[in-house]
């Protein structure tokens, strides 16, 4: 457990545009590792492309800080601890204290300043009820097969095993269909989740999503002999899932759980939903967890069609 | 006289147990096969292998001259299991029109093929209630139709007639002898009946995974002199100890 929060702490990535050295000082001491930059036009791009926490500029007398607030809670963090650095430094030796000399102005790159936890929490949890939904339902679906009978008899006939296992995604996958865009919508327009991407890339994250679920189901169920067992597989499945699927932050993680997190599905699909949901995302960018999404499926379903091995070997 | 099903030296073992050995067996078209045994003799696990549910150890299984387990030969066989395989949530009617879309029958074939399976296991009536609502004779029933459905060239039957009352049992019996001589079928049948071995062509007893004896109830109760089949099986376990 320590090992998934206690996050050693990650260092902070600023850069700087026309920094009173002394100030630059202070900002090493507090563990804030310093990129120097000359001149920035759009300080937005450069957090993004170059991987920053945040921008600090001094421009006609005022400091501007842009942050990236990609995790909120760390990013509110962030933004006290440098308003306090430069408030202190602008205390001039004179001690006259006034704190209306020091101007910052605060831009945020993803959300706004209202911007809570919950805002990032909530796009992974949409993915997490797809999953959950339909893998225990596709799932016990299929045991009931195994188990009244009918997928022996089945397997008497002249289908191929690749004919029932995409007989069976195609009968549960229109049910996804249905569940995500039910969950999609609901969460968007009714709990007015925060949504500032496309709600079509929305639901195709989570229709892939399903697809993973669906194929894993079945294919666990093969290892399940009654509902019970099933039921089971959810503390395995979901819960370590929960774990990694960056409610928590990952980054702060001891390396070999990183690895770890790459094989769960959930990973990418939260990766995916956060970036189209609260960064405002696009196709492009989504692609490759997509991708990662398509191959979990692919193997949960080649994995199926090996499991009826066992009801008729060919 | 073809043969439709040839079980060559078969032996099959679940791990160390031993579950059939050296089995030797042949049927011909236009004749009906009887396994009779006790249970855990083996006969289901011999008859999943002719279908190609499952493959032996060592042996060859033949089905209409295709090794099993093979694809091709399923279309013309027709498996009824020991223990139904029924889906609760559909009526029978809805069954029976799922298999037979399985065994890719076209919509004229399906109606008279379901309406024939269905009036020779007296179901026609409760065709449109959901299989739930069955006892246990009609789901039986409607196993035996579903098996029927295709209309296959051969029919293996693993306790067909279990639940079953005497004037069906004899009318579904009188069809079968019917489909043997006129469609020239091949029927496997396992029982515990002793009465229903009787009315087959040919018999094998088989106990703790062998056959004891086989042959026609005449020959067997012949060489046993044995009054009926009952008395055969107990002689020839007898036999063997």
């Amino acid at each position: 457990m320590s090992l998934l929060f206690n996050s050693e702490n990650e260092e902070v990535k600023l850069g700087v545009v026309n920094v009173n050295e002394i100030l630059l000082n202070k900002l090493k001491n507090e563990d804030i590792k310093i990129i120097n930059y000359d001149n920035l036009k759009n300080p937005t791009e450069v957090v993004v492309e170059d991987e920053l926490d945040a921008v600090l500029q001094f421009e006609e007398g005022k400091y501007i800080i842009t942050i990236k607030n990609s995790d909120p809670s760390s990013a509110k963090g962030l933004v006290m601890k440098l308003k306090q650095i430069l408030t202190t430094f602008s205390i001039p030796s004179t001690q006259e204290l006034n704190l209306e000399n020091i101007i910052v102005k605060t831009n945020y790159v993803y959300g706004s300043s209202e911007t809570v936890f919950f805002d990032v929490l909530s796009p992974i949890l949409i993915g997490f009820f797809v999953f959950f939904f339909v893998f225990l339902i596709s799932g016990i679906g299929f045991l009931k097969e195994r188990t009244s009978g009918t997928l022996e008899k089945l397997m008497s006939t002249p289908i191929k095993r690749g004919e029932i296992v995409a007989a069976y995604l195609t009968g549960f996958g229109l049910f996804a269909v249905f569940q995500t865009i039910i969950v999609v919508v609901f969460s968007i327009y009714v709990l007015e989740i925060v949504l500032v991407g496309s709600i079509w890339n929305v639901i195709l994250i989570n229709l892939v999503l399903a697809l993973v679920a669906l194929s894993l189901g079945t294919l666990l169920s093969a290892f399940a002999a009654t509902e019970f067992q099933m039921v089971q597989f959810i503390p395995i499945t979901i819960i370590p899932q929960f774990f990694f699927s960056g409610i928590i932050p990952i980054e702060g993680m001891a390396n070999w759980l990183q690895i770890l997190a790459k094989f769960m599905p959930i990973y990418y699909a939260a990766d995916a939903l956060k970036g189209v949901m609260y960064k405002g995302h696009d196709l492009i960018n989504i692609v490759h967890d997509l991708l990662a999404l398509g191959i979990f499926a692919v193997t949960f379903i080649l994995l199926n069609i090996l499991a009826l091995k066992r009801y008729r070997r060919i | 006289m073809t043969k439709t099903i040839s079980v060559e030296n078969v032996c099959k073992s679940f791990g160390k147990k031993d579950i059939l050995k050296n089995i030797n067996l042949a049927t011909t078209n236009g004749t009906i096969f009887g396994f009779i045994g006790p249970s855990g003799a083996g006969k289901t696990t011999l008859v999943k292998m002719i279908v190609g549910m499952d493959t032996p150890n060592s042996g060859t299984i033949h089905v209409l001259q295709q090794k099993m387990p093979s694809r091709e030969p399923l279309q013309r066989i027709g498996y009824m299991a020991q223990s139904d395989a029924l889906y609760t949530e559909l009526t029978g009617k809805e069954n029976l029109h799922f298999f037979a879309s399985l065994y890719k029958l076209n919509r004229s074939e399906r109606k008279t093929r379901i309406s024939y399976t269905a009036d020779l296991v007296n179901l026609t009536k409760e065709l449109n209630n959901k299989v739930s609502t069955y006892s246990g004779g009609m789901k039986r029933r409607l196993s035996l139709a579903i098996a029927l459905i295709h209309d296959p060239d051969i029919l293996i039957l693993d306790e067909p007639t279990v639940g079953i009352d005497p004037e069906l049992r004899l009318s579904i019996w009188n069809e079968l002898i019917r489909l043997k001589i006129e469609d020239g079928k091949t029927i496997i049948v396992t029982t515990h009946v002793m009465s229903e071995a009787e009315k087959c062509d040919n018999v094998a007893m088989i106990r703790n995974g062998r056959i004891i004896t086989s042959g026609t109830p005449e020959e067997l109760k012949t060489f046993y002199n044995a009054v009926d089949l009952e008395d055969v099986f107990l002689k020839a376990g007898r036999e063997l100890s």
